[in-house]
């Protein structure tokens, strides 16, 4: 028995914590702590806050307070003293939105735009199912749909071998002359027979558990029915060089997003890839891509491009910088998923190789699905840089967002002093939204991924 | 007992021998490349033939017939060539890169320790600052700063004046006009022999405190010399430069003018890589550990001391690899200058060039190479630099 007699000692009872000193406490301490903690830092105070009273005041006067809100034309904007010319922005709104795309017409961009962003917003939000389908829709099934409502033209291409040649040559034979009603009605015969066929047999294999035949044979008819139904929606035409602003810009973008991602992991694969020849054209294509600026692609797909390929296939005017983005786009992304594919640690690869993975499987099952979740809020980076980078579209021709802001604030109904000012704010407004949700969300992300790595 | 066990290697069929099918790809893949580049080939020889567009370099040569509105050689419309713009345009190119990284660097660097200061209001102007820049296109900014700044900017006559005889109108930047005095290269250098000798100095004062430990600075030698040797020469020759203020005669003044175009491509530029490297400043300098900071301090390091020795050589190993990156986009989007009308290379070869003989295929690879060339160039020597700061383990 050591130590003191029980029943004599008081237990010991800590003082009370004496509260901090009163310079510490309150507004007054915290203002001591991170205002003016020293001369230098009580002089940067003085001057920042003199700096936001000088400028801020000014700024809300122009923005809000003598803003025109509405307004017929630019008169009411001209007048000195007047702020921001708001009125204007929204009398070119639908031209900011649509560029020159028929205004009877503009359902099919709305819709288009609607899906999108239904469609995105499946993807990116955390907690919702099915992803797969949303990827399937958003990469595959949502491009041709968009492509078909946005231009009119069919986007199922109907399958070879031509049903109605074949029913000419038939009809040809048996001595009728080549005439086209033989090559109508063979066709109509061999639609309804052959499609009927193809669901039966490709759903009976399905069925039978042989998905990986039934299910292209399945893909297939619903193509041909498709490609039969599309033209009796009997959308009229909309040639590219109608199209114009919010929507071109988001056209562009979400261009580079479908093609960057599947082109960037294939092309960081390649220059992963033990084979030394598909190893050197994809490091070669990913550093020339990414030591030029984006312009000289542009000119490069604009200029270039239609010299390279037979007359008759020369690409639309949209296409050309379309391809230039994807281009751009993809070798950026090729760098961010091999970031993702170098932090897989090595035993993953082993692991899988020891469990007799081929590499295809070990690549989609194992090695990818880490790469990519780690490197999410890379991908939404080069994603923000794509959308920025969209408004250079316009120095080969394409009107997009920017470029019809531009464009606009010439207009003699409204050109003023304000006018350029307003339209570059609007515009900086409308780029500021969108990256800083996207920026929001990529960190977002990256605590969300760090919380599920933390032990 | 082990006749069970056969352990010689079995080869697979050829068609399931890894090596065989990599072969197998491997020339696929080369033969589909050399495919489509020979058809590329063909098809634009027949192309450029039938649009009576030079196949070769021929127009490299040939008198340009256009003005340029910035030269730092001599050009004429009536009597240079092609080649001459497209040095032209290469000069200005590298001149607007180099001064905005420069400009970029310092604004950057400044932001960056503001974010970090323990001065609350700054760290969130700072912070304002950076995401408003980093969240719009670059294209946005430039076409402001030109367009809703500059070009808004009054006319000569009532032009923004600025002390030291510099004023702003919407045609640019108006600047005193140095003249260099007679005496000048004695001037020159004796600033040149004041930096040599500290520099001598330096190595001098390193080696004395590798050996010795104590601490000799070199910048009270530099001064000295700088008044010993270049006062001296100022004494003895007078002034080196003088310059001649703008003086407003009838339209427009005279003097050194900067184009608004320079001016707005070196600011918009510059703003927007400062807000980034602000942000790699930020990022390299929070990364070095707490306690180093500590540790300098507990050796009696003053602040300043403990900045300039332990933590900025330590945050600089991170910053510089991504500061590279930066200074390659910069170098980049200086081809931007073509929105706004800034003759530099794209605007020049890429534009006017390639409009008026239509030789794009070439046109668009020269300057693709040339950009390469500057990349290469750039990010070769931050290496270097990287691999001087490197810590050297030993």
């Amino acid at each position: 028995m050591a130590g003191p007699a029980v029943g004599q000692s008081r237990p010991f009872v800590p003082a009370p914590d004496l509260p901090p000193p009163a310079s510490m406490r309150g507004t007054w301490g915290w203002m001591r702590t991170n205002l003016f903690s020293s001369p230098l830092s009580a002089f940067l105070t003085i001057g920042s806050i003199a700096f936001v009273a000088w400028y801020l005041p000014e700024l809300i006067r122009f923005l809000f307070i003598d803003a025109v809100w509405t307004a017929p034309d630019g008169a009411l904007c001209r007048e000195p003293g007047a702020g921001a010319c708001w009125a204007y922005v929204s009398a070119k709104l639908s031209f900011f939105t649509y560029g020159a795309y028929p205004r009877d017409q503009v359902w099919r961009v709305n819709l288009v735009l609607g899906s999108g962003a239904l469609l995105a917003l499946w993807l990116l939000w955390p907690n919702l199912k099915g992803k797969g389908t949303a990827a399937v829709l958003f990469f595959v099934v949502y491009p041709l749909l968009a492509f078909g409502l946005l231009t009119g033209r069919t986007p199922f291409p109907l399958p070879v071998p031509d049903l109605a040649s074949i029913g000419t040559l038939i009809g040809w034979a048996m001595g009728f002359g080549p005439t086209r009603i033989h090559g109508d009605v063979w066709q109509v015969i061999g639609t309804m027979v052959a499609i009927p066929i193809l669901l039966l047999v490709g759903s009976a294999l399905v069925l039978m558990r042989h998905a990986r035949l039934g299910v292209p044979l399945l893909l297939f008819a619903c193509w041909w029915i498709l490609g039969i139904a599309w033209p009796m929606t009997r959308l009229t035409l909309v040639g590219t060089d109608l199209w114009g602003g919010i929507f071109v810009s988001l056209l562009v973008a979400a261009v580079g997003i479908v093609f960057s991602l599947p082109c960037g992991v294939l092309l960081a694969l390649g220059r992963r890839s033990r084979l030394p020849v598909i190893r050197f054209l994809s490091i070669l294509l990913i550093e020339v891509v990414r030591g030029v600026p984006l312009i000289t692609v542009l000119f490069m797909a604009n200029t270039m491009l239609p010299l390279f390929v037979p007359e008759a296939w020369s690409p639309d005017r949209l296409l050309r910088p379309l391809l230039g983005v994807a281009l751009f786009a993809s070798v950026y992304m090729a760098e961010v998923v091999r970031g993702g594919l170098e932090a897989v640690p090595r035993g993953q690869y082993e692991a899988a190789q020891a469990l007799g993975l081929n590499w295809r499987n070990m690549m989609l099952l194992v090695t990818l699905p880490q790469a990519l979740t780690a490197v999410i809020p890379g991908i939404v980076n080069s994603f923000i840089a794509l959308f920025k980078d969209t408004t250079l579209v316009a120095v080969v021709g394409i009107f997009d967002f920017l470029r019809a802001v531009d464009v606009q604030r010439l207009d003699p109904a409204w050109a003023g002093p304000t006018i350029s000012t307003t339209g570059y704010v609007f515009a900086a407004a409308f780029y500021f939204i969108f990256c800083f949700a996207m920026s929001r969300y990529s960190l977002m992300m990256e605590r969300r991924l760090a919380a599920g790595r933390k032990r | 007992m082990a006749e069970g066990y056969k352990l010689s290697p079995t080869r697979p069929a050829p068609w399931n021998d890894p090596r065989w099918r990599g072969a197998l790809w491997q020339i696929l893949t080369l033969a589909l490349i050399v495919w489509l580049a020979w058809h590329a080939v063909d098809n634009a020889i027949v192309n450029m033939r039938a649009r009576n567009i030079p196949t070769d370099f021929s127009f490299w040569n040939q008198p340009a017939g256009f003005d340029i509105s910035q030269t730092l050689v001599s050009f004429s419309s009536a009597s240079s060539t092609y080649g001459r713009a497209f040095l032209v345009g290469l000069l200005n190119t590298l001149v607007v890169a180099v001064l905005s990284i420069a400009v970029a660097t310092i604004i950057g660097f400044i932001i960056g320790i503001a974010r970090l200061s323990d001065n609350w209001i700054v760290a969130r102007l700072a912070g304002v600052y950076v995401e408003v820049i980093r969240n719009t296109p670059l294209l946005l900014q430039l076409l402001f700063w030109y367009n809703a700044v500059l070009k808004a900017m009054p006319g000569p006559r009532e032009s923004i004046s600025f002390p030291g005889g510099i004023f702003l109108n919407n045609r640019g930047l108006v600047l005193p006009e140095p003249q260099l005095a007679p005496g000048f290269e004695w001037v020159a250098g004796g600033v040149l022999l004041a930096l040599l000798g500290a520099l001598i100095f330096k190595v001098w004062a390193s080696r004395k405190q590798g050996t010795t430990g104590a601490r000799y600075h070199a910048w009270p030698v530099l001064i000295g010399l700088l008044i010993v040797l270049a006062g001296g020469a100022v004494f003895w020759q007078g002034t080196p430069v003088t310059f001649t203020l703008p003086e407003l005669r009838g339209f427009n003044f005279t003097g050194a003018r900067i184009n608004p175009e320079f001016v707005a491509l070196v600011l918009g530029l510059s703003l927007y890589a400062a807000a980034f490297i602000a942000e790699i400043v930020r990022a390299g300098v929070s990364a070095v550990p707490r306690g180093q900071t500590e540790a300098g301090e507990a050796i009696g390091l003053s602040r300043g001391d403990v900045l300039r020795l332990v933590v900025i050589p330590q945050a600089l190993r991170i910053i510089v690899p991504p500061l590279t990156n930066q200074y390659l986009n910069l170098i980049k989007n200086s081809s931007l200058g073509v929105f706004i009308g800034y003759p530099d290379l794209v605007q020049i070869f890429m534009g006017t060039v390639l409009n008026q003989t239509g030789a794009a295929v070439q046109i668009v690879s020269i300057t693709m190479a040339v950009y390469l060339v500057i990349s290469l160039v750039t990010s070769l020597a931050m290496n270097l630099y990287a691999r001087r700061i490197a810590l050297k383990e030993r």
